[in-house]
């Protein structure tokens, strides 16, 4: 029998569903069904622990592209700090430490883009001691924008201004970096 | 030891304070979560790392005095699990910290308006518990507890992702703002089925009083923020107080119009409860909860003048089951409680009297 989805790979899982008193059936291959999980997961019923629901959310993503088979098993991500492995990430729904989000970042974002509605960047508290570089640094940004803005505007001598105080805040940057290290 | 000694002991600020708008909101609360940059997450740190980062706060603690008075360090494996239950009871530790961390401990100051938890989900969990409707106040409060320590230990911080927390769901801010809310009026009118799916669009989470999964024990309620990055923590807070706000005034008006339509009722309602809280021999918890609850609303209506407003925060603690083993010295069968629960809760109202008669 070949999968109903693909028309390809011979079909390995068959599921039988009834609602409403039909019976529907389906064929699919290992790769179609694992697709269509997600669909299935979302019927499952209200038996959901918080973590479980946390881990289904995570698994929504594949881990990385799935493009050469051969090799998928060795390219398993894992941290380099505390060994924690993304699909163990993806079960427990804890990093095992700081290092981990690094590890997992590409993976990352979208997931917390959707736990967090959309959101992908802290916009908060910056810590004041270790954050030193990063406070300039968000000022610098800022303050880029606003150069943009009064050029558009036209407004050139106070434009001139802020570009001034942008390098000023570069210097210190530079200067604090090299400081530091 | 005497009841008004134990309660005088048992209870924190938060219960006893009046804070503003306490008629309505019992208490504010905001949670940091923190971690150290050199350790691995409690999800699976070892003793070792675990010690290490009780020693570092505790180094942080003992060097400088922060505003808040002295700290008092409380080591999970030091103490009995009755009295690891009477700090859950009174929101001071989380279950999770009481019931799996064993290198757990929590830094607390004198009147126990912060508490510091050390190896809970993540490191170190910084909260502020204010009497009242003080959001704004609570979150100062955090913010100054948290630079304290970032002066001395490395936070894990990414440009991008903010606060690294165990849990995603933290990630960013680290920030839980809280408030807990008396909200009979709006129960009666049946108005609450409507407004809890409101509020769950607008990205707060509504709960009962012990948190994820809890009913909501004696209308009382528990609202918080779900999101914690891509906002900052004054825009959460802010978008949290401003729909507070809003069921305070809702909350008024219900009861405006309960005192306008069914007064009788009401005040019969009201003084039955008062009735079975005076009198019972034996009392369980969900009906305390809920006389308790009219017993305050008819307090904050006016029905009843000479008993005090905390009594509602201070009932609903003392007599948890935690709370009344600790006071009768000993585990107690749960039979033995409703007996128990009962006494104190006439001793409690007859304190009440005395203090009316006496001064």
């Amino acid at each position: 029998m070949i999968c109903q989805e693909c028309n390809q790979r011979p079909a390995t899982l068959h599921f039988t569903n009834f609602s409403n008193g039909e019976k529907t059936e389906m064929h699919l291959c290992e790769k179609c069904a694992q697709e269509k999980g997600e669909m299935f997961m979302m019927n499952n019923g209200p038996a959901f622990s918080i973590n479980s629901l946390l881990a289904g959310l995570l698994n929504m993503e594949p881990a990385f592209p799935q493009k050469n088979e051969a090799f998928q098993t060795e390219q398993v991500l894992q941290c380099p700090q505390c060994s924690m492995t993304f699909p163990q990430f993806v079960k427990v729904g804890r990093f095992g430490c700081a290092t981990c989000y690094d590890a997992f970042r590409e993976q990352l974002a979208p997931i917390v883009r959707r736990l967090h509605s959309g959101n992908s960047v802290h916009n908060g508290k910056i810590p004041k001691r270790i954050g030193g570089g990063l406070h300039l640094r968000k000022q610098i940004d800022d303050l880029k924008q606003t150069l943009k803005d009064l050029i558009s505007q036209e407004e050139f001598e106070k434009a001139a201004e802020t570009r001034d105080h942008i390098r000023e805040l570069e210097r210190k940057l530079s200067a604090g970096q090299e400081g530091g290290e | 030891m005497s009841l008004e000694k134990f309660i005088n002991q048992a209870v924190s600020s938060w219960m006893s304070d009046d804070g503003p708008d306490s008629d309505i909101v019992l208490s504010s609360r905001i949670r940091f979560a923190r971690n150290l940059d050199e350790y691995n997450f409690p999800t699976l740190f070892t003793n070792g790392e675990a010690e290490a980062v009780i020693g570092t706060i505790m180094e942080r603690a003992q060097k400088t005095a922060l505003g808040f008075g002295k700290l008092e360090l409380v080591k999970m494996d030091g103490i009995p699990p009755l009295q690891k239950r009477v700090l859950v009871e009174k929101h001071l530790i989380s279950p999770h910290l009481a019931e799996n961390a064993l290198h757990g401990a929590v830094l607390l100051s004198k009147n126990e308006e912060i508490s510091i938890m050390i190896n809970e989900e993540d490191h170190i969990r910084i909260q502020c518990l204010f009497p009242g409707f003080q959001l704004s106040e609570a979150l100062e409060a955090a913010n100054k507890i948290d630079d304290w320590l970032e002066e001395d230990v490395n936070y894990a911080f990414d440009d991008k992702f903010g606060y690294l927390t165990s849990c995603p769901t933290n990630t960013g801010t680290g920030i839980r703002a809280s408030v807990m809310m008396h909200l009979p009026g709006l129960v009666l009118t049946q108005q609450m089925n409507r407004i809890v799916p409101a509020i769950n669009q607008l990205g707060l989470v509504v709960r009962g009083i012990y948190g994820e999964g809890s009913e909501a024990l004696g209308n009382i309620f528990q609202i918080s923020n779900q999101i914690t990055l891509g906002k900052s923590e004054e825009d959460i807070v802010e978008d949290l107080k401003s729909v507070v706000s809003q069921i305070i005034s809702q909350e008024r008006s219900a009861r405006e119009a309960l005192a306008k339509t069914s007064n009788i009722q009401l005040e019969d309602r009201v003084f039955r409860s008062y009735g079975t809280l005076a009198n019972s021999r034996i009392i369980e918890t969900k009906e305390a909860a809920r006389c308790l609850s009219d017993l305050r609303l008819g307090i904050d209506m006016g029905f009843i003048e000479n008993i005090s407003k905390s009594i509602l925060n201070e009932l609903m603690i003392l007599t948890q089951p935690g709370f009344l083993q600790q006071y009768a010295g000993g585990p107690l069968r749960p039979n033995e409680r409703d007996i128990r629960r009962a006494a104190l809760i006439r001793e409690r109202l007859k304190m009440e009297t005395k203090e009316e008669s006496g001064g």
